[in-house]
């Protein structure tokens, strides 16, 4: 676990000179901005983390909080293609494999799609292109790659389809994603991304738009791929208890920034921090006693156009008044260490917030 | 709690008659009601198939409960939130409302009624209007029905809009200028504008982030108390719908297949894919990752509504099916009080049909059984075993 980099680079400027890390994929201070008519759209703010080989990182947060930006941003789509670099501006480093990808070549980095990190998208519809088949669209990321003929190509398709658990493979090859239901085209998206064994692959919300029996397979089949190819996986979801199954360590995002991030059994047994006590209280849990009343977070996530001054969680806080000074409203709270591998970015006090969540918080859920 | 009325400062005629009647009798009778969609084909649209998106189903609610209603896609819970809302005409069966038929009343003779029955839509987006403002959009209903509240129009919406949260001074703005949640609140106050008996909620909360959700649930359980409303509550979280409901019914393919209380359903599901459902469901909690016992795991998928397996509808995934499953088709009966189930081999009650126990080959193949640590010890391989689950 690294120290958040403090380089205070300029947006748009690339951090160079910075060693290597150890850690197979490390983010540093990752910024993602779109300038906009309205202004500047800050959808990442900041953030930094690290994650090993074979091991699941949860990101989880509310729509808008950069969740999804992050994802694209490692893989380099927001600065691909012809308007992408007038679209975002991006700064910070992103270290995959001890390479850094921000600052690298785009046709380097379009080598490395696919090949050594992949993506598994929310909706399969719009992800699967419906004018060609699921064989085709299998083949073409593994020709991209790999200097086969067509044949292999076709082979390597039906084997990863049988490999996801689509019947038939060898008929479904030929068939188009309309042909296929919810379930099978996520799975078919699973296997055009892990065609080419991946080291990294980030799912984003990979299971929300299917039912619970199917959410249950395709999580099932990511944890098993996952323990066949060594592979160090992102899960990006607003579903706490996909993340409790899933998830080695947690990061929970707010308004584009880092609020928590430790192991699992931390962030859940022990959270640090306002925010995520408010999504415990507010995820009615299926495996406890039923609670009279969900306990939510007042107000709305806020504008990334317009983040709250100090603190962004600090108007839907309630706590926000307990740090002298008002300091909540004026400065912005650094990620501290809490205990051995996990951080916190809130102004109380370690003690203060440890007594809020075992006395006033934990007894309620 | 249907009697605690409070809050009802507003005169509408056809308010008391549902609360002063006692809690046995049902507010909304729904017996064997069908929906098909016709499937046309060729130059004259003959119809060559159907959708049996509804396929017989006989319920009750309560004044003053809460009625769950959860399935997986494809199973015709909207389907039946839009019958017994009379948005969608029924192919066959009966809605009682009250004790008055509706089953095919037309528009017209449906208006009256629309003043106690309301919906609340899944998508806060696509529901409400955006060239209207807020004021206009929960107005509306008084505008239609033509009812003249106390103190007007605008005083009566603007106190809606405090009641579900939101500030009277919104009156007069749109809804893009508003977020998701607070949307939502905007059709939940349009639903409840009139003072409705029935609410019809369907997927209320999906489309909401969690913070938000719960925001709303609670809105939803302290409304029902001020106002002492029923709620038919459609979604397909089944966390979701434990914190909010009475009693729940479970569809698969049309029908209901398991309807019970609250914590009968949750404590000791009957039907198997109830089973299944549930144990499908993440566990927030790290620590249980690898305790959970077992996790029954569904091969494929649901079978077309085209096409459905005759018999029992679950008999092609299901792990206990036997003979009698692929021919009979199992009723919907009371095995518990208050507990009604339709399986020949139930879960957690005396079998149905003990003379009948030679498995289908399909049932061996049907479900994984997994522990899952052992699952992620083992080696992986492509044909895992199918268990037996033992009673």
């Amino acid at each position: 676990m690294t120290e958040l980099s403090k380089t205070g680079a300029a947006v748009g400027e690339p951090v160079a000179g910075s060693p290597a890390p150890s850690a197979f994929l490390e983010v540093r201070d990752l910024k993602v901005h779109f300038p906009t008519d309205d202004g500047l759209v800050k959808s990442v703010d900041g953030l930094s983390f690290s994650l090993e080989k074979g091991k699941t990182l949860g990101i989880v947060g509310e729509s808008g909080s950069g969740k999804s930006v992050t994802s694209l941003g490692i893989l380099g789509l927001h600065t691909a293609g012809q308007y992408g670099a007038r679209r975002a501006r991006i700064s910070g480093e992103i270290w995959l494999g001890g390479k850094e990808l921000l600052g690298a070549d785009p046709t380097d980095v379009r080598k490395m799609r696919g090949r050594e990190m992949a993506m598994i998208f929310q909706d399969p519809l719009s992800a699967l292109h419906p004018y060609y088949s699921i064989g085709k669209q299998i083949t073409e990321a593994y020709r991209v790659h790999n200097d086969v003929d067509r044949k292999t190509a076709r082979k390597r398709a039906i084997e990863m389809l049988d490999r996801v658990g689509i019947p038939q493979p060898d008929k479904r090859v030929d068939s188009y994603p309309h042909e296929f239901s919810g379930g099978m085209r996520q799975r078919a998206m699973i296997a055009m991304a892990l065609v080419n064994n991946p080291e990294l692959l980030i799912a984003d919300e990979p299971t929300t738009a299917l039912d619970v029996t199917v959410q249950a397979q395709i999580l099932d089949l990511i944890r098993d791929l996952q323990k066949e190819f060594g592979s160090a996986v992102i899960m990006i979801t607003h579903d706490l208890g996909v993340v409790a199954e899933m998830a080695d360590e947690l990061l929970v995002m707010y308004g584009g920034r880092c609020v928590e991030r430790g192991t699992a059994e931390k962030v859940f047994y022990e959270p640090q921090h306002p925010y995520t006590w408010g999504l415990l209280g507010s995820m009615p849990r299926i495996d406890r006693e039923e609670t009279e009343r969900l306990i939510p977070v007042k107000g709305s996530p806020p504008s990334l156009i317009n983040l709250p001054s100090g603190c962004a969680f600090n108007p839907r806080c309630p706590y926000a008044d307990i740090p002298k000074d008002q300091i909540t409203r004026r400065e912005r709270p650094e990620l501290r260490l809490v205990a051995d591998g996990h951080y916190s970015a809130c102004h109380m006090a370690q003690d203060e917030r440890t007594r809020i969540w075992t006395e006033e918080i934990a007894p309620k859920l | 709690m249907n009697d605690d009325v409070k809050g009802q400062e507003m005169t509408t005629p056809a308010q008391t008659p549902a609360q002063t009647k006692g809690a046995s009798e049902p507010l909304l009778k729904v017996d064997g009601l069908v929906k098909h969609f016709p499937i046309k084909k060729g130059l004259l649209q003959r119809q060559v198939a159907a959708v049996q998106a509804v396929d017989g189903l006989t319920f009750d609610v309560r004044p003053g409960e809460t009625l769950g209603v959860v399935g997986e896609s494809g199973c015709g819970k909207s389907t039946m939130g839009r019958l017994i809302t009379r948005l969608l005409e029924p192919t066959g069966g009966r809605i009682e409302f009250e004790g008055t038929d509706i089953t095919h009343l037309n528009t017209g003779k449906m208006r009256p009624l629309r003043r106690d029955v309301q919906m609340i839509f899944q998508d806060p987006y696509s529901s409400l209007n955006p060239r209207h403002t807020i004021g206009t959009i929960v107005g509306a209903p008084f505008k239609l029905q033509g009812v003249k509240p106390e103190g007007g129009v605008k005083k009566t919406v603007q106190e809606m809009l405090e009641r579900v949260g939101l500030s009277p001074e919104h009156y007069n703005r749109y809804p893009h200028e508003f977020s998701g949640g607070q949307r939502q609140r905007i059709g939940i106050a349009r639903a409840l504008a009139l003072r409705p008996k029935l609410v019809v909620a369907d997927e209320p909360v999906s489309a909401l982030d969690v913070s938000i959700q719960a925001q709303v649930v609670n809105l939803l359980d302290d409304l029902q108390d001020e106002l002492g409303l029923t709620y038919v509550i459609i979604a397909h979280d089944l966390s979701v719908i434990r914190h909010v409901s009475d009693r729940i019914a479970v569809m698969y393919l049309g029908k209901i297949v398991e309807l019970a209380d609250r914590k009968d359903l949750y404590a000791t599901p009957m039907h198997p894919y109830t089973k299944a459902l549930l144990s499908a469901v993440p566990v927030p909690d790290p620590r249980r990752r690898g305790v959970k016992s077992e996790r029954i795991l569904l091969r494929g998928d649901v079978p077309s509504p085209i096409d459905p397996p005759a018999g029992c509808r679950f008999h092609t995934r299901c792990w206990k099916a036997t003979q009698i499953c692929t021919t009979k088709e199992p009723p919907l009966i009371p095995l518990a009080t208050g507990h009604q189930v339709a399986c020949h081999h139930p879960e957690n009650a005396a079998d149905q049909a003990p003379e009948d126990t030679t498995l289908l080959s399909a049932a061996k193949e049907a479900v994984e059984v997994v522990t899952v640590v052992a699952k992620a010890e083992e080696e992986p391989t492509p044909e895992p075993p199918a268990k037996r689950v033992e009673k």
